[in-house]
């Protein structure tokens, strides 16, 4: 500790604060398992399968939140985990957000993998220091001595008719904060597969899930894969305008899309499933056809996650667009109860569609 | 005496023949060394900050040295650590080298945390320090989850051992909400964990009389949460490991949480741009003529006679010298490359992951080598 002499760099791809690594081997999109099939499950269950595959891999791995275990999930996601892990890796918290949010990257520092179940991002606001103060900073402040390898997840957006404090779609509020990752899928397929990306890797994530989408169907595949971030998806080819999504809102824009074909409008349909980083090379790509962009988020528009991308969309592709950039969010107003005007505060397809009208016209 | 200063060292008196009394001498004059070394540390640290090579805010331990060395005796170097911003002490005891904590201040590239820390995050990972935290209250879940991991490690990993961690804590972080998650979570969970109040009766510049109730009876806290208290006067590091020995042995041993209400005093202010005006300067002094630093001298030189003045002398000398080549180190010491900015940010740097710039590694840290 005398010598003045600069430290040598760091030459291996991940951080050696974390230990020793192995990052899963990602496959390009068209060489994952495919998507058509017959194992059909609910989103729920493709969230269960991929915590308790990476559980079976890693003993380090343990999930923890409020009504996980005794209760099998409070949207039963957990289901059966109690039974398969045992109480000492499935562990029932208290209503105490803060303190084991906190507790949890504790453990992550010191070199467990915890998953994090927020009942709902609605209540991670209370946790707000431990997990945007510390979590994210924590491999920054200790000057690389000590990474946080940890898993939020739990519900985002709007329930039911659940009111202002019950329904935050916190992307747009903890995107800002440099040091985390944030993943958003929109079907079971991506669910899983980003998941287990998200507990593989060594980097604090957080993962979006929402209430409305836990009972949706489709084919999973038996087989294992992972979904790299970074990466959006193809959801629908066309050629009038790239229409940009994240997460719920992505089923929104299929709905919108159909019946913009109906007309005879065919968008180019990103589903964009990572937040953080933001595949906007893709976007790029798309735009240089379509000239066109609708941006579609669940989170309020001032300073969200549609502006983000809007202002990136002119940084690289100012040149390319025929039409100003339109973005598509909730309504700029807490969350109403009213069921009518809970429809219309959220992205929902009619706005969608509008917005896409608009911006080709 | 002030009233402070009466209720600060009314706490339990050291043990006849307790622990630290079989102790060797070699230790107990190593004890002497980490405290002078702090506090001639400290000295210097403020001296640097006045002429503005240290930036920032910066929390001198003076006064208050007995605590982190007599508790991190009574633990395994492996025992995990976490801190509040008061940290310098903590460090050093804990074996971090002055240069590396020097530089650090002085914002450079060999500081402990690179440069990107700064005086309130000291962190050690050799020495199994898991920093010092700037959030008053925040490092509590922290000092939680390190427990939690340690079991997790010896009960389900079954490849660790039975460990302590120590969570350190100003009176005023009792106040704060995450303070009574975490201990209502280390208590439900069984966590070998021990908060341990650093009370100097002033949360910043307000006494403990007008920021908490219940002022004088702080391990009521602890009974709320039936967790086993200790209080006890920190001002004599002897009296300190006499009663924090057998409860950190405890913890350890039956897995479970403890309070300790360590009655201390902080010589400088809260931070360095303090004026002092909530405090008398005779309380100030009223605690100087009880120093932690010359009770154990003399206690070592008068009771022990194992410390003779020249020795004493001569070990304050070479501290000196330490402590002056650690502030030359950290002028020395280059200032982090602009690249570093970027570094340290993601374990894992991907594409897209920033608008601005693309993440990287940059420089290993210098006391990972």
């Amino acid at each position: 500790m005398s010598t003045l002499e600069l430290p040598p760099t760091i030459d291996t791809k991940i951080h050696p604060a974390v230990g020793a690594w192995e990052l899963p081997e990602f496959v390009s999109e068209d060489q994952l398992p495919s998507r058509e099939g017959d194992r059909i499950i609910q989103f729920r269950e493709a969230l269960r399968e991929a915590m308790s595959e990476e559980m079976r891999r890693d003993k380090r791995v343990f999930l923890i939140g409020e009504e996980v275990a005794e209760y099998n999930g409070a949207y039963k996601i957990s289901q059966g985990m109690l039974d398969e892990f045992g109480p000492k890796r499935i562990i029932d918290s208290p209503i105490s957000e803060n303190g084991f949010a906190g507790t949890c990257i504790g453990a992550a520092m010191a070199g467990l993998r915890p998953i994090v179940e927020f009942m709902s991002w609605s209540f991670s606001l209370v946790a707000a220091d431990p997990i945007l103060n510390n979590a994210p900073k924590m491999l920054y402040m200790s000057g690389g001595q000590w990474g946080c390898p940890i898993v939020f997840r739990g519900n985002d957006g709007a329930g039911g008719q659940l009111g202002s404090t019950h329904s935050w779609c916190v992307e747009g509020l903890y995107a800002n904060v440099p040091g985390m990752k944030m993943v958003i899928p929109s079907n079971p397929y991506d669910a899983k597969g980003l998941l287990k990306t998200a507990i593989r890797d060594p980097d604090p994530t957080f993962f979006l899930e929402s209430e409305r989408m836990l009972g949706d169907k489709a084919h999973v595949p038996e087989e294992e894969y992972y979904i790299p971030f970074g990466r959006a998806r193809k959801v629908r080819e066309g050629d009038a305008c790239t229409l940009v999504s994240f997460g719920r809102p992505v089923n929104f824009c299929i709905e919108a899309a159909e019946a913009l074909a109906a007309d005879g409008i065919e968008v180019d349909l990103l589903d964009m499933r990572t937040i953080r980083p933001l595949d906007i090379d893709s976007i790029v790509e798309s735009l240089k056809r379509t000239n066109r962009a609708v941006v579609v988020d669940q989170s309020w528009p001032f300073a969200g996650i549609s502006s983000e991308v809007i202002t990136q969309i002119t940084e690289h592709a100012f040149d390319w667009l025929d039409a100003p950039p339109v973005r598509v969010n909730t309504r700029d107003v807490p969350t109403p109860y009213a069921k009518p005007l809970e429809y219309d505060y959220l992205p929902n397809p009619e706005r969608i569609a509008e917005a896409v009208r608009r911006v080709i016209a | 005496m002030t009233a402070q200063q009466t209720k600060n060292t009314s706490a339990v008196k050291p043990k006849a023949n307790g622990p630290s009394s079989k102790l060797p001498d070699d230790t107990l004059k190593k004890w002497l060394h980490d405290m002078q070394l702090i506090r001639e540390f400290e000295s210097r640290t403020m001296q640097a900050y006045q002429q503005a090579k240290i930036g920032g805010f910066c929390h001198i331990y003076s006064g208050q040295e007995a605590c982190a060395v007599g508790t991190l005796a009574c633990v395994e170097h492996d025992d995990p650590v976490v801190l509040a911003y008061r940290d310098h002490g903590h460090a050093l005891a804990r074996g971090m080298h002055p240069n590396a904590c020097m530089a650090e201040m002085f914002g450079k590239v060999l500081g402990c945390a690179k440069g990107k820390g700064g005086s309130m995050h000291m962190f050690d990972k050799p020495n199994h320090l898991f920093g010092g935290h700037g959030i008053v209250g925040a490092q509590t879940p922290l000092g939680s989850g390190l427990a939690f991991a340690a079991r997790y490690e010896w009960e389900v990993l079954g490849t660790g051992k039975k460990k302590v961690a120590l969570c350190y804590l100003g009176d005023g972080a009792i106040d704060q909400g995450a303070f009574h998650e975490a201990l209502n979570l280390a208590a439900l969970y069984s966590l070998p964990v021990i908060y341990i109040i650093e009370n100097n009766g002033y949360s910043m510049g307000t006494s403990i009389e007008r920021h908490t109730a219940n002022p004088h009876n702080l391990v009521s806290r602890a009974l709320g949460y039936d967790m086993k208290s200790l209080e006890v006067d920190g001002l004599s590091i002897l009296n300190l490991y006499d009663h924090f020995k057998p409860l950190a042995d405890e913890c350890r041993e039956m897995q479970r949480p403890a309070f300790v209400d360590l009655k201390t005093y902080r010589y400088q202010g809260h931070s360095m741009s303090d004026p002092q005006k909530y405090r008398t300067k005779d309380e100030v002094e009223g605690f100087k003529e009880q120093d932690s630093i010359a009770h154990l001298a003399n206690h070592l030189m008068n009771e022990r006679s194992c410390l003779s003045e020249d020795e004493w002398k001569a070990m304050q000398d070479e501290i000196k010298k330490v402590v002056r080549d650690a502030v030359k180190f950290a002028e020395k010491a280059p200032d982090p490359d602009p690249s570093e900015l970027y570094t340290d940010v993601y374990a894992n740097p991907e594409p897209n992951l920033s608008p601005t710039a693309e993440y990287r590694h940059g420089a290993r840290n210098p006391l990972l080598d």
